[in-house]
């Protein structure tokens, strides 16, 4: 017997199979879980004296779901051909189906967590038991991670809740919690957790039932299957365009559990299970659900862990500290901060600014309780927790200093000094800023040595990154102490050094520049915009420039110019927009778009007649590759100047960031997908017809000449070198 | 090659496609039966002169389904010899039908057939057939993308730069040549009034027309598809494949586009041969028919290229043409198509179409070739063109000349 699951017959016959992967804190559907669960099935239907059986977990969560680590990123499958991936995919489908339909009743007895993997194990069993613990999560998550259910997870969910109740929740990936599940008719019962075998007992005992729904005759899917069903078709009309719109057709996994959900539910379950192992196949063979793993879930789990944080040094413990500027930035960083339980000194120049960044945070927390988001105890204690004062020597026991004031140096040097002659040695000061070198703003400190640079997002308290840069002269403990504070924040952080826009601002602003470029040049507007969206971005970069205000935009490169001497510019295109159209962005109501009353926007015609568009505009796919291509440069240059010393931090500062397509993994990931070498002649291509923006360093070259990639076995090495010197 | 000739045609009149339209008691099978009663009363046909009955019928499930051109002409009177074929072309399967039956000709293959089209729409609904598999089986639709016909009508609006007032104002112009037309009695020759069980009339007039249209009470109709096309997702699909566009305007309103309705139409086709065998004067020889498909999520272009091709193919320039008639499937539709091929509103649905009369799918491409013909003999005109965009982007259009 396997030492993976437990095998044990009781005086009743009542077969109990536990599931306990040896060594590990968790149940990951492996090859080890998967084969002792096969061993166990096939001993219980074999055993004559078992007339039932219990599934179970000797750990406290059920079963997690696949391995993904094991899985790994950027998987490679072309070894298999498809019939040899199809039968791999299908082996834990083929088993859970000799389990229904093995002739012995079987019940899930859920005392933890099951998701994915384990969660079909349970929709796979005639009856399902769960304990009556709010924390347990149970579902079917696999679109988040680019794939879908493949051992029968959307053919028994369809056939038990009808496919408009399914597919939501297979599209979406819920989770549930057991009342949720048990509302959603995916368990039978939830029960107190020490009755929870208890009650599997009596049902295998009194009530069983050794035939599935779908297994009995005359069965039909609640709310009804095919084409012929007006209802469906609606449904399925729109889900289609809703998808489409969405995902611009750079997402296969929702369409493959569409089109499994839509065909599988007009075939018997044996057909429709192997239909489902198809559609898996095809996602496997892709590259999306490869990318999205790697970057989402293990690099970003790395950088979370602090993977590279040396282990000499201490950990600080964070309970205070100081944000200086109670401005958007910074009254989103307290409440932050505040809400997950630390002290916040609020700054601002005077009293009343500092309490408007308090009053933020008073909202919005106003906000979740109306929503039910949070009790109001629980934000009064937040709030508690944040300090608005305009007092230097407030400061004096914080643990750490964060400064979020206006982007100017003069301001800026002013707090730096007045906060540095306050703050404990020890004390690290990092500033928000989002462009301005670290090592400059250094030279304001007494002490350069603990001056450091932490660019959040904003919204503050949504974007999931911090981006930490590290200055000239900025001490290792110091970058050490951050990464420290990201996590207390629990910000995903990546290190970068310091470099005019560091990595994200200068990343994004390739996708921006690139893109203002061609309306410029004459591509239609509208052309652009839409292809960003189809590339991926969130938004079109002159969306997005209205959104940060060309005012502001227009008057940082004024600042740019002026620091290097240029005193009167030639107008760009913002500045033609600000300075002779008036046109300021989003908050006047007018940028490149004009912006209506209902929310709507509209392309402002006029920048048509500024930049009269060409005559014969680019394919859309030649403005997507500019797009894309201007991106792929920078961050590959980005690298070669060693601004960024590691590919996993840029492409999780590029995707959790500033928007780059989460679908291709971040640029790194994407130059692997695509190949260096394509990527290189591509951006010969594009540099011959568009100039210095798809300008490719060396490195590349050279990776291309060697066949070397960013990640895996023959990944170049970072000739930004290591973060941190290693630990001593 | 034998030659296809029109003999003559009638049609019912169209009843407003609803549980309190004028047809709606009637089934399809017996509009088609009652037309070819009519055209075999009229034109004194034996029981066993018609080869074949072609009827084009776009929702053929339930009593619409299962080739129904085979029992109606048993049902009026001809003999069970007579073959019935069913033709799904989607709104082109009326012209389509008369399309085949002259090939059949034309080839040798058949002398005398009758076709046509039948759709009660009160009846069986659009979609009722399930819709196929574009827009709901998920890999279908996701290799290429579906739009709501709406949505691709404001999309072609929105490519053009038609306006509201200028869609508004065809309507307006549709309303008023149909009314004139029914005033003028310009339909009385072919539309058979249609009789209920008893035989007593039903209806004889087209029902779904608005006469007192004007430029202002059209200008306060909301936009009919803005919603679905912005909270189903279907304009920021439409975006995709025409990414020059900055967003979908949403134009057309329930009076630029054209009705729901019941009616039937039949065209009696025959080689020169037959018709001097049973007596007949031809009205009109058949000189090109061409179907075509064009860019299937726009949807509504196919009449331009497949006018063209159809007027190349009968040796003659869009110059050439007298009259036209294409399916008002939304106002945007024949604007594309006036301003594309350079022909004057003088020329085109002279006597209105679909916006003011309705648009019973499989029927309406006979009803205008009807029309068309009427119109021609009327003004003594020669040459005309009858066409319809069809769903998917399909397209048809048949050149036809008087003799």
């Amino acid at each position: 017997m396997s030492e993976a699951v437990a095998y044990a017959v009781d005086a009743d016959g009542v077969c109990t199979l536990t599931l306990d992967l040896p060594g590990k804190s968790m149940n990951v559907l492996n090859l080890a879980l998967q084969s002792g669960l096969r061993a166990g099935i096939e001993r219980a239907l074999d055993d004559e004296a078992v007339r039932g059986i219990i599934i179970t977990s000797g750990k406290p969560a059920f079963v997690a779901g696949a391995d993904l680590k094991g899985m790994g990123g950027g998987y490679d499958f072309s070894a298999l051909s498809d019939a040899q991936l199809l039968e791999q995919t299908l082996s834990l489908s083929m088993d859970l189906r000799r389990l229904e339909t093995g002739g012995k009743p079987v019940v899930c007895a859920l005392n933890g967590t099951a998701l994915g993997g384990g969660f079909e194990i349970a929709l796979a069993c005639h009856y399902r038991v769960v304990a009556d613990d709010p924390a347990i999560m149970l579902g079917l998550p696999e679109a988040n991670v680019g794939l879908m259910p493949a051992a029968g997870g959307t053919q028994r969910l369809l056939r038990l809740i009808g496919i408009r109740a399914a597919l939501p929740l297979l599209l979406q990936g819920r989770r549930l919690n057991p009342a949720a599940a048990l509302k959603a008719k995916l368990v039978h019962e939830v029960v107190a957790r020490e009755k929870l075998i208890e009650t599997a007992r009596e049902w295998l005992l009194n009530r069983c039932d050794a035939v599935a729904p779908w297994d009995k005759k005359g069965f039909k899917v609640p709310g009804g299957a095919g084409s012929l069903n007006a209802e469906l078709n609606g449904f399925f009309l729109f889900n289609n365009a809703m998808i489409r719109a969405q995902s611009f057709g750079n997402l296969p996994a929702p369409e493959a559990i569409s089109a499994a959900v839509f065909e599988g539910a007009q075939l018997p379950m044996d057909t429709a299970l192997r239909l489902e192992a198809k559609y898996m196949v095809k996602l496997m063979r892709g590259s999306v659900s490869g990318a999205l793993i790697r970057t989402l879930f293990l690099n970003k789990e790395k950088a979370d862990k602090l993977e590279s944080r040396p282990e000499g040094v201490e950990k600080v413990t964070y309970r205070k500290i100081g944000i200086l500027g109670a401005g958007t930035m910074g009254a989103g960083l307290a409440l932050h901060a505040a809400t997950v339980g630390l002290e916040v000194v609020l700054l601002d120049r005077d009293q009343a600014s500092a309490e408007k960044g308090k009053a933020y945070a008073m909202k919005r927390l106003g906000r979740d309780v109306e929503k039910g988001r949070k009790t109001q105890e629980k934000a009064d204690k937040i709030l508690a927790r944040i300090y608005p004062t305009d007092l230097y020597a407030d400061l004096a026991d914080v643990q750490a200093v964060i400064e979020a004031v206006f982007e100017e140096r003069e301001i800026k040097a002013a707090v730096i000094g007045k906060a540095m002659a306050v703050i404990p040695e020890h004390v690290i000061f990092a500033s928000n800023t989002s462009a301005m070198p670290i090592s400059g703003l250094a030279e304001f400190s007494v002490r350069p040595q603990k001056f450091i640079g932490m660019h959040f997002f904003s919204p503050a308290e949504r974007m999931p990154l911090v981006e930490i840069i590290r200055g000239k002269q900025t001490a290792d403990e110091t970058l050490v102490s951050a990464l420290d504070l990201a996590q207390a924040m629990r910000k995903t952080p990546i290190v970068v050094n310091d470099s005019p826009g560091f990595f994200t601002s200068r990343f994004i602003g390739a996708f921006v520049s690139e893109s203002l470029r061609m309306v410029e040049e004459g591509v239609l507007p509208a052309l652009v915009e839409n292809a960003a969206r189809m590339v991926g971005m969130p938004m079109g970069a002159l969306a997005i420039s209205d959104s940060i205000g060309l005012e502001l935009s227009y008057n940082a490169g004024l600042q740019q110019a002026r620091d290097h001497g240029v005193r009167t510019p030639p107008l760009g295109i913002i500045g033609k927009l600000v300075v002779e159209h008036q046109r300021l962005g989003l908050k006047s109501g007018k940028g490149f778009y004009d912006y209506e009353a209902d929310g709507g926007k509209r392309l402002w015609p006029g920048l048509e007649k500024i930049y009269p568009p060409q005559a014969v505009q680019p394919s859309i796919e030649e403005v997507k590759t500019r797009i894309l291509y201007a991106q792929l440069a920078e961050g590959a240059r980005c690298f070669a100047e060693g601004v960024l010393v590691s590919v996993i931090d840029g492409d999780l500062g590029a995707t959790l960031g500033v928007g780059f397509p989460t679908y291709l993994g971040g640029p790194f990931s994407a130059i692997d997908t695509l190949g260096v070498a394509r990527v290189v002649a591509e951006c010969d291509r594009l540099a011959s017809l568009y100039g210095k923006p798809f300008e490719v360093p060396q490195l590349l070259r050279d990776m291309a000449a060697h066949n070397q990639t960013f990640y895996g076995l023959k990944a170049v090495l970072s000739p930004g070198g290591h973060n941190l010197a290693p630990p001593r | 090659m034998a030659e296809a000739f029109i003999y003559d045609h009638v049609r019912t009149p169209r009843g407003k496609g609803k549980a309190d339209g004028g047809l709606h008691e009637v089934t399809a099978v017996q509009l088609v039966t009652q037309l070819l009663q009519a055209l075999k009363d009229r034109n004194d046909l034996p029981k066993d002169s018609l080869d074949e009955f072609i009827a084009g019928c776009v929702t053929a499930v339930g009593e619409q389904g299962a080739t129904l051109p085979r029992i109606a002409p048993i049902m009026a009177g001809f003999a069970d010899e007579t073959a019935g074929l069913h033709v799904n072309r989607f709104c082109a399967s009326g012209l389509e039908a008369v399309s085949i039956g002259a090939a059949k000709i034309m080839a040798g293959a058949a002398d005398v057939v009758v076709a046509g089209g039948v759709e009660c729409m009160s009846r069986t609904p659009m979609g009722a057939d399930g819709g196929g598999p574009w827009g709901t089986d998920p890999s279908v639709t996701f290799h290429t993308p579906f739009l709501m016909q709406g949505i691709a009508a404001d999309l072609l609006a929105t490519l053009c730069g038609f306006t509201r007032a200028e869609l508004d104002a065809y309507a307006v112009t549709s309303q008023q040549r149909a009314a004139r037309a029914w005033t003028e009695g310009y339909f009385a020759r072919s539309v058979i009034p249609v009789r209920d069980v008893l035989g007593m009339p039903l209806l004889d007039r087209d029902e779904h027309p608005r006469p007192d249209s004007t430029l202002e009470s059209l200008g306060t109709m909301r936009a009919a598809f803005e919603d679905m096309g912005l909270q189903y997702g279907f304009d920021a699909v439409a975006l995709q494949r025409y990414p020059q566009v900055g967003r979908i305007e949403h134009v057309h309103t329930a009076a630029t586009s054209s009705g729901i309705v019941d009616g039937a139409g039949v065209v009696l086709v025959g080689s020169a041969a037959a018709g001097a065998r049973l007596g007949l004067r031809p009205r009109a020889k058949i000189r090109s028919f061409v179907s075509m498909g064009s860019e299937p999520q726009l949807f509504l272009t196919a009449p331009v290229p497949t006018c063209k091709k159809a007027l190349c193919n009968a040796g003659m320039n869009v110059a050439d043409i007298d009259l036209w008639e294409l399916n008002e499937a939304f106002a945007a539709v024949p604007l594309q198509v006036m301003r594309e091929l350079n022909i004057v509103h003088e020329k085109m649905n002279v006597n209105g179409g679909a916006i003011a009369f309705g648009h019973p799918l499989g029927a309406t491409g006979a009803m205008i070739l009807g029309t068309l013909l009427d119109e021609l003999e009327r003004r003594e005109l020669q040459t005309g063109i009858a066409t319809l965009c069809a769903a998917g982007g399909l397209g048809i259009a048949m050149v036809i000349e008087r003799v």
